[in-house]
């Protein structure tokens, strides 16, 4: 079983003259277990795969399939107990007066989780952040741990893949490693599914095993991390980037 | 001849309710002609360096120096409206984003120009012809319409270059960059930085390069001073980065993913509080 499948998806915004085709004829595979990284420049449709994906984009076509079930234009909250997202900007994404407390036992009780206070500790433990963390509020914290607070809260419902846009791109280097790891830790751990955004090459290419390179809202090339690393690329868009590095 | 800048035991201090903060703690670097990089993590004091060149530190900030001074000239014990007159004119900065910095209810050619006039005596007509001039030179296309835009109907790289002619177009000796490129995306980033470089380098300017990015600066700066909480840890040449001493700077550069060297786990770099109490390092010519 696959756990994602796009089949020409196309997502838009907008209608009639002031229509902007964000992602045009998307297709890939990510198996079950496995990661899968979309690279790119800011507007060439990578996020916005992601949101299609978890139904933050209403206007789209094609196919998607998640854990082999086909999704319709409504999502429904099993959907949200598999598929969880982790977003850029930690700082934006924490409720500035929701405790951490508060953040992981509100998403525990939405998905009808009844030991929420055995889970929170856990939840932490597993993020590597200790019980101390639990009643403080998102500005007593830094960059990294707010980030891994919003792990956590993506964690809670136990899901089988996670869409990470951008996870690091907001953090220091020595705490992007801290977070990187952790990604790899949890994967291995619960045998997860990442969908990973991101401009950065070689973080794409440290998490993922197979990437896209998009362009224009289009998959110009998808090619394996070995490919990758070879430099063994096709597409001059890709070489473009690759120069960059 | 004397360096453009030569700043000695500068300190940034913040009065808290928790007592007194040290931003930057007793740093004494120069710049000659030449790119000095600065880099460190968020709360290293980098940018609080860049602002107190410009003594742009506002209370309850608090900063002193022994010396600091300017082409051998004194900044210390200028007045606030003789400090008006060197910044933009002698030292500018450009900030990371410019969706902040530049007036959204002005047309950016307006600003440029407005930028020349307050320190040089041109009349209106000659200032536009030079703020296109200068448009044209921060390789934007079509530079007579780029002048009638407003700043939302401009990309970031766009805005950033136009901050860029901004800067430049009062011919000032220093240019303090603070995370030029860090909110464009990675395909225009090399451009402005290139941009950036070819300016400095054909006015024979001296520039102050802010990042957080250790393999931007080593590529693109000639020495590179490396802070941490408030100090100077180790200055190095830009080429020799990678042959760096000091733990911090070894465990900034192990803690970057590579592609070229594939591994499962990264470094994490393990803090010494024995750092924070080192003495720091003297970044003077």
């Amino acid at each position: 079983m696959s756990g994602i499948v796009l089949d020409g998806l196309n997502v838009w915004f907008g209608e009639f003259e002031e229509r902007v085709d964000a992602v045009k004829n998307a297709t890939f595979t990510v198996p079950k277990g496995g990661s899968f990284g979309l690279v790119g420049e800011s507007g060439s449709g990578k996020s916005t795969i992601l949101r299609a994906i978890t139904g933050l984009a209403p206007d789209w076509s094609g196919r998607m399939e998640v854990l082999g079930e086909t999704l319709d234009h409504t999502r429904s909250r099993a959907f949200y107990g598999q598929v969880q997202m982790v977003f850029q900007d930690p700082y934006a994404s924490l409720h500035p007066r929701h405790s951490v407390d508060a953040v992981l036992s509100e998403t525990l009780q939405l998905h009808g989780f009844k030991d929420v206070d055995k889970r929170i500790g856990k939840l932490l433990d597993d993020v590597g952040l200790g019980p101390s963390f639990r009643f403080r509020y998102p500005h007593q914290l830094s960059g990294g741990q707010r980030q891994r607070v919003a792990i956590a809260r993506s964690l809670a419902a136990e899901p089988a893949i996670l869409l990470l846009d951008e996870p690091t791109s907001a953090l220091d280097v020595s705490v992007q490693a801290e977070i990187l790891n952790l990604l790899t830790d949890l994967r291995a751990e619960r045998n997860l599914t990442y969908l990973m955004v991101s401009h950065d090459l070689a973080v794409v290419g440290h998490i993922c095993d197979n990437i896209a390179v998009m362009q224009h809202g289009e998959i110009v090339e998808i090619l394996s991390v070995e490919n990758m690393r070879s430099r063994n690329v096709e597409h001059p868009y890709t070489k473009h980037l690759m120069a960059s590095i | 001849m004397s360096n453009l800048l030569d700043i000695e035991n500068l300190w940034v201090r913040f009065n808290t309710r928790n007592g007194v903060f040290d931003a930057v703690r007793g740093i004494s670097f120069s710049l000659g002609q030449e790119r000095l990089g600065i880099v460190g993590e968020s709360g290293s004091g980098k940018s609080m360096t860049g602002r107190a060149i410009l003594k742009l530190i506002r209370k309850p900030g608090l900063m002193t120096a022994d010396r600091m001074d300017i082409e051998g000239e004194d900044l210390l014990g200028k007045s606030e409206p003789q400090m008006r007159a060197v910044r933009g004119h002698r030292i500018s900065m450009i900030m990371q984003d410019p969706k902040f910095s530049l007036n959204p209810v002005m047309r950016v050619g307006e600003q440029i120009a407005e930028a020349l006039r307050l320190h040089e005596d041109v009349t209106r007509s000659q200032a536009k012809k030079r703020s296109i001039e200068m448009l044209a030179a921060v390789s934007i296309r079509n530079p007579e319409r780029v002048y009638r835009m407003y700043p939302h109907e401009v990309s970031g790289g766009m805005g950033q270059r136009i901050m860029i002619a901004m800067m430049l177009i009062p011919n000032p000796k220093i240019l303090i960059a603070d995370e030029p490129t860090s909110a464009l995306d990675v395909s225009v980033q090399m451009q402005v930085l290139e941009i950036m470089d070819k300016l400095v380098r054909e006015r024979g300017m001296g520039l102050i390069f802010i990042s957080h990015d250790l393999n931007l600066v080593s590529t693109f700066c000639d020495r590179v001073l490396i802070m941490y909480c408030g100090r100077i840890v180790e200055t190095l040449q830009a080429d020799k980065l990678h042959e760096a001493k000091h733990p911090y700077t070894r465990g900034l550069l192990n803690s970057l993913p590579r592609l070229d060297q594939p591994q499962d786990r990264l470094e994490v770099l393990v803090r010494d509080p024995a750092w924070r109490d080192e003495p720091s390092v003297s970044g003077l010519l």
